[in-house]
């Protein structure tokens, strides 16, 4: 096999990927429209390299988990093409299989009379795992993220966070190279997600052909584990890059806030006169004054600075101000009580 | 775009053919093992079926018995009873744990973790069914012993290979039944119950199960005969009670009817189950949503 032709070959592409899910039974309830049915994937084109961890942003119904389930062999696409390590999903069907491996957030799966050693045993074997290697797996998923002492005990018995960590040692059991986790962590409280989340960096950092595909409504989640993310709205991609270049793209002005000590109203007006100043806005606090400044670029806050000593006012402070990733968010899907609202109508 | 590399299009060669057959049956054997084990492990963890599937099964047999006994028939009548008691058995297993298993392990995400393994659905039936055989075969045992001891029935088998094969045929005939209902019932989800609940009551009845079949008449009896508990049953009682009863049909011709039943029920299997599984991907209905 030969590495280099084949490490060029994306982990996950999708071309013009389109959904239609049609109208139930087929009859039209609210008159012509209801026959034509939900378009949750408008075209998607996406590229998500070995070894990234590539996160897929988007409001409840975006098309999310429907693209996950393209991906993972289980819905149909109904137009476009979708290809895991450059085999086509609709026809490669059981050597893309082979590879791949997901978890939904809440998923219910396996059986509750079993152990939970029983039931990482019973899907391994699955994808014929030799029992032996299974338990050595097993055993150290299990300490990994943190259930070495429940895996004797009946899954029906786990809490909800413990049967989420043991749906991850469930999809890692068979050694997947492709991951797709769909709100891995929804529902779980601090450390549990968290846990979640460093043994999944964990994993991705044993292998460099390992990837993951992951949805999030967290922000800080995939701010803290992507290296690439897309923002998916009405099933199309409105925003893709890293994190820094969706916050960066947000941002048209340099923003900063600095605590100054001995300030003058006149100062002010004197910043807002400057070349490359946008805007500046002073506020009080106690003995000392918060000024908010909006440049050009970021390099005019040396010269803004050295005005303002000369002028005879003192920085006590100084802090670039980052946009969240989640204002890059609202910002390119808009805010909750509109997504809501939309969200209303399309229940009618 | 970038050409993607087709990874069909290298041709395999025959060694590298035989190897992957290999792998893949051993995959697929692996696979129904799996399946198999959690339904081998409730049948000794849930100690409650002593009562609902030995003890009730016992006693519905013991009401027939004593209509019997108070119509004064041979005590070989109430055999009868007794192993349709046993099949009975089967046959609830493969209604309840076969026919709506697919339809619950849609709920509880189960189904689709299936599918997107690499081995064929089949092979996960195929576990499904042969735990439910071992796990019910426990209990049949138990209901046809205890109530032959109870009612001091004897046996006077006329062949054991043929009893064994008659019994093995309409088991794996039953239970390839109950796979291709399990997709079905995907199909019809809410009836469901609906179906299971007419279903069971008229075919202990039809199959012959407290009655024999042939008392039925000649058209029942032949509609009957497609459930394959049936003609099991009855080849089992014409080698088990000779000349006791009328038959419906002669054992060997039964047995052989089940040979080709096998084969119908299970490519009936294979078929429906690749048909729901490339329907419900069109239509998105390998999961189900509560929201
Ligand atoms: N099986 C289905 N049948 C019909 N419509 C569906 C089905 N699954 C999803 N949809 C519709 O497709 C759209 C996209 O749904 P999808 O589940 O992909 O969204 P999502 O981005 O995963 O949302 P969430 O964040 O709520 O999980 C929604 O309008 C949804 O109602
Ligand atoms: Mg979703």
């Amino acid at each position: 096999m030969s590495h280099s032709a084949q490490d060029t070959v994306p982990a996950i592409q999708t071309i013009d990927v389109r959904r239609v899910y049609q109208a139930r039974g087929g009859r039209s309830i609210g008159g012509a429209q209801a026959g034509k049915g939900v378009t949750a994937l408008d075209g998607v084109s996406l590229t998500v390299q070995r070894g990234e961890i590539f996160g897929l942003l988007g409001r409840n119904g975006a098309g999310k988990t429907t693209l996950i389930k393209i991906l993972t062999t289980l819905l149909a696409p109904s137009g476009g093409q979708a290809y895991i390590d450059g085999m086509d999903v609709t026809r490669d069907v059981i050597k893309v299989r082979q590879i791949i491996a997901m978890v939904s957030g809440g998923e219910q799966s396996g059986y509750g009379i079993l152990t939970v050693r029983e039931q990482l045993w019973m899907f391994a074997q699955f994808y014929g795992v030799p029992s032996k290697v299974a338990h050595a797996r097993i055993d150290e998923l299990l300490s990994a993220v943190g259930l070495g002492d429940q895996a004797n005990q009946k899954v029906y018995a786990l809490s909800t966070g413990m049967r989420q960590r043991m749906n991850l040692c469930r999809a890692l059991v068979s050694d997947p190279e492709i991951l797709f986790l769909d709100e891995p962590t929804v529902g779980l409280d601090v450390e549990a997600s968290r846990a979640v989340r460093e043994y999944v960096r964990k994993w991705m950092g044993e292998n460099p052909r390992r990837t993951v595909l992951l949805t999030t409504h967290y922000m800080f989640e995939a701010d803290e584990l992507c290296d690439h993310v897309a923002v998916i709205n009405h099933g199309q991609i409105v925003a893709e890059g890293t994190t820094d270049d969706l916050k960066r793209g947000l941002q048209e002005h340099a923003r900063f806030q600095l605590e100054m000590a001995e300030w003058l109203p006149a100062f002010t007006e004197m910043l807002r006169e400057r070349d490359g100043v946008v805007d500046a806005q002073t506020e009080q606090r106690n003995d000392r004054t918060q000024l908010r400044l909006a440049l050009l670029r970021e390099e005019f806050i040396v010269p803004t600075i050295a005005s303002i000593n000369e002028a005879g006012g003192r920085v006590l402070a100084l802090r670039r101000i980052e946009p969240t990733l989640e204002e890059a968010f609202v910002r390119l899907v808009g805010d909750e009580a509109e997504s809501q609202r939309e969200g209303e109508e399309a229940q009618r | 775009m970038t050409a993607l590399t087709p990874s069909t299009a290298a041709p395999a060669r025959p060694a590298q053919r035989g190897r992957n057959m290999r792998a893949g049956l051993r995959l697929g054997i692996m696979t129904m093992v799996g399946r198999a084990y959690p339904r081998l492990v409730a049948a000794n963890r849930e100690p409650d079926w002593i009562f609902y599937e030995v003890a009730l099964p016992l006693l519905q047999i013991c009401a027939f018995a004593l209509v019997y006994k108070a119509l004064h028939a041979p005590q070989q009548y109430i055999g009868l009873v007794i192993l349709g008691g046993g099949m009975m058995a089967f046959w609830i297993n493969v209604l309840w744990s076969m026919a709506a298993q697919l339809h619950w392990e849609r709920q509880s995400g189960n189904l689709e973790l299936y599918l997107m393994a690499p081995a064929s659905m089949l092979w996960i039936l195929a576990g499904m069914a042969i735990g439910g055989m071992l796990a019910t075969a426990v209990r049949a045992t138990a209901v046809l012993i205890l109530g032959s001891l109870i009612f001091g029935v004897t046996y006077n088998v006329v062949s054991y290979p043929l009893v064994i094969l008659a019994f093995l045929f309409s088991l794996v005939a039953l239970y390839g039944l109950g796979s291709m209902l399990a997709s079905l019932y995907l199909l019809y989800n809410r009836e469901v119950w609906a179906i299971q609940e007419v279903i069971q009551e008229p075919v202990a009845l039809l199959t012959g199960s407290y009655v024999p079949v042939a008392a039925l008449g000649p058209y029942v009896g032949a509609f009957a005969a497609l459930i394959p508990l049936t003609l099991g049953l009855d080849a089992v009682r014409q080698l088990v009670f000779p000349h006791l009863l009328p038959t419906l049909l002669p054992a060997g011709l039964e047995i052989a009817i089940l040979a080709v039943l096998v084969v119908v029920f299970c490519g009936g299997a294979a078929w429906s189950l690749n048909f729901i599984e490339r329907r419900a991907k069109i239509q998105g209905k390998l999961s189900l949503k509560w929201q």
